[in-house]
């Protein structure tokens, strides 16, 4: 069942369009990521949904009702801010109580669930602390109480752990994902962190220069990103150029810009000609030296150079070129010692499994 | 599990390597004590010179007894001097602290708006409105508050404008009233109100009043639950430093009043300066000053900002 429901939102502010054309639909119970690069106007979104801006046009719908006009006092969502933005003069209990004293909670019922939900963010006998007398996950955990305990039919979250340590975030990721699947409400979550969007969500909107770019489940996303910007922002993009050669089959064979010819699922293009940037990831990469093995059946496979490689200990990093100067990145784990790693101006063949091939529209050019 | 257990137990700070911990290091220590009160010294210095040794002095007059010509000598019956200051001046005394109290809350509210507007709405271009509402503070004390004289005089430009067109009789008149002498004042307080409020919403978290629209607060219900109580330190600022001058002040009521509105500000100065009765003076002055602390202490009680302004 639809949750919040974007259609063709846009907002302009006098100097720039934040949010162009968005048509979102996000199911109830959904942990929901938006995710881009800053100023991709994932921030100036949920501000629409939660009522702090108004769309300069398109209609935004939580559940059944259409909330584009309603002031943000009276939607039925809450909201964790990037800041906390706890009240200072209020201690963490007061804090939490403040949404539910403002609802007209009976009083008996307001100190019974401020409890159970300082409980759930495990800061049971914090209530008459301040709240500047907290650390920041502590802080944090205060913020995501205030809001939660209204019950809200959607909880969104602007880069909740943006000010915390990266121990810290990971184990806040976890536990976030853990309140959510406890409370069963709608997380809408605001992200720059590609890695943490990944954890979290069930699905994930990429958005670029107020745009979407492709919403999708973590795996579909960065499995088969759908545009350049998509690809590139997720991992390391290995792009190539070329030409769509035909389709037999189930099988779709495009020629590269660079020379050979490579194989991917027929599904995976919208044309069926014409110019296509294939890509692959760098992990899925094989890396053999040019003289010794043969290339398995079917398997695409490409000429480079190697420019360097850098060893991290679990895998190692090489940057390879083609001969026309594309830069392609292949990450191998270091499942043994290998005697000789090829260095710096090593010829090598790259290859991989045409499934593991994705095509990128071509149509918008991209935008960083 | 424990959300954040981590952050909780926060690591103890590491011990200081004992071999510098050990003695050999005390010298440095107390210098590094005596450091703060040694940047104090002029400041208190300067107090002592010019504020506390002056103000000792007038305290020992009210000890004293005669005028400049007999010459002074020490009176066992100085209370009298104290009781007969207040008897024969409360009407001043008691009109000096309702004028104050009445300006203090009429800047209050004229400028708590006026300030909020630009907090909140200024933009880019606060600094200039700030300046805007300054600028005629750069004029003395004195001269403005002439021109107020001339603004509220009878044929002025504004009650003289108002008579000819008819919308006020011709005997109406402002000048020379505790209305007058009101005005004047809150006008010439206005900045001491207006600057430390102004600093209070100016650091207001504008994401804040979000939240508060976030947790269903209307627009009046976040003004009264957040922006209230967190700029309280700032009217509490702003009060003392209206309240406190506006008692003592007595250009306001000499230039724009009559002798009905005369303040204790103006008794002082002519028990001083005209009559030179010192101790009558010495003795107005302890009154109103003690008046002042019991009334600041009453007023810091009752807003309960001790901890914020702390």
């Amino acid at each position: 069942m639809a949750n919040v429901r974007l259609e063709d939102v846009s907002k302009a502010f006098k100097s720039a369009v934040a949010v162009d054309n968005l048509t979102l639909t996000i199911d109830e119970g959904e942990f929901f990521s938006l995710l881009g690069p800053s100023g991709c106007g994932k921030t100036t979104t949920l501000r629409m949904i939660g009522g702090f801006e108004e769309p300069s046009s398109g209609r935004i719908w939580l559940g059944d009702e259409d909330v584009s006009g309603l002031p943000a006092h009276k939607r039925d969502v809450n909201t964790v801010f990037q800041s906390y933005a706890l009240f200072p003069h209020l201690s963490v209990a007061e804090n939490v109580a403040y949404g539910l004293k403002r609802q007209g909670v009976a009083k008996d019922e307001i100190g019974p669930r401020v409890e159970a939900m300082l409980e759930l963010v495990d800061l049971e006998g914090y209530g008459q602390r301040r709240t500047t007398q907290l650390s920041g996950g502590q802080q944090q955990r205060v913020a995501l109480a205030r809001a939660l305990v209204n019950r809200p039919q959607v909880l969104l979250l602007d880069e909740p752990l943006g000010a915390l340590d990266l121990k810290l975030r990971k184990q806040m990721q976890l536990e976030l994902k853990r309140i959510q699947s406890e409370v069963g409400i709608t997380f809408i979550y605001v992200t720059h962190d590609q890695e943490e969007a990944m954890t979290m969500s069930d699905r994930i909107a990429v958005m670029s220069a107020g745009r979407l770019e492709q919403v999708g489940a973590p795996q579909d996303v960065y499995e088969l990103p759908a545009t350049s910007f998509v690809a590139s922002f997720l991992g390391a993009s290995n792009l190539l150029e070329g030409e769509i050669e035909g389709t037999s089959g189930e099988v779709t064979k495009v020629r590269l810009g660079v020379g050979g010819t490579v194989t991917l699922p027929a599904g995976r293009l919208t044309d069926s000609e014409g110019p296509v940037a294939v890509g692959v990831r760098p992990e899925k990469l094989h890396i053999q030296t040019t003289n010794s093995s043969e290339v398995d059946r079917g398997d695409n496979a490409i000429e480079a150079t190697v420019v360097n490689s850098t060893y991290t200990g679990v895998s190692t990093s090489y940057e390879c070129a083609t001969s026309d100067g594309t830069r392609l990145v292949v990450y191998v784990q270091n499942l043994e010692r290998s005697a000789s790693p090829p260095g710096a101006g090593a010829k090598v063949r790259l290859t991989w499994d045409p499934d593991h091939t994705f095509a990128v529209s071509k149509a918008r050019p991209e935008k960083t | 599990m424990a959300l954040g257990t981590q952050d909780r137990s926060a690591p103890a700070p590491p011990e200081p390597p004992p071999d510098r911990a050990g003695g050999g290091r005390k010298g440095s220590k107390s210098r590094k004590g005596l450091a703060p009160y040694l940047l104090t010294l002029p400041g208190v210095a300067w107090l002592v010179a010019f504020f506390a040794a002056p103000l000792g002095f007038m305290f020992l007059f009210t000890f004293y007894d005669g005028t400049i010509d007999i010459g002074y000598s020490f009176t066992s019956d100085w209370p009298q001097t104290y009781f007969e200051a207040f008897t024969t001046y409360d009407t001043q005394i008691i009109r000096s602290v309702i004028y104050a109290l009445i300006v203090t809350v009429a800047t209050l509210l004229i400028s708590f708006p006026m300030m909020y507007w630009i907090a909140m709405k200024g933009g880019r271009r606060k600094n200039l409105f700030v300046l805007l509402m300054l600028l005629p503070f750069f004029t003395p004390f004195l001269i403005r508050t002439l021109a107020w004289q001339l603004v509220l005089s009878d044929q002025g430009i504004f009650l003289g404008t108002l008579k000819d067109i008819g919308l006020l009789s011709a005997d109406f008149k402002l000048l020379a009233s505790p209305l007058a002498v009101i005005s004047g004042m809150t006008y010439n307080f206005l900045p001491f109100m207006a600057l430390p409020l102004y600093v209070a919403l100016e650091k207001l978290d504008s994401s804040l009043l979000d939240a508060a629209a976030d947790l269903y607060s209307s627009k009046r219900e976040a003004f009264l639950k957040v922006t209230l109580p967190l700029t309280l330190p700032g009217v509490f600022a702003g009060s003392l430093l209206t309240f406190i001058p506006s008692v003592g002040d007595f250009i306001d009521a000499e230039i724009l009043g009559n002798p009905n509105t005369t303040m204790i500000g103006s008794i002082i100065r002519r028990q001083l300066l005209v009559n030179q009765d010192y101790p009558t003076g010495a003795a107005l002055s302890f009154l109103l000053i003690a008046g002042i602390l019991v009334a600041v202490f009453l007023y810091a009680r009752a807003l309960g900002t001790e901890e914020l302004t702390g």
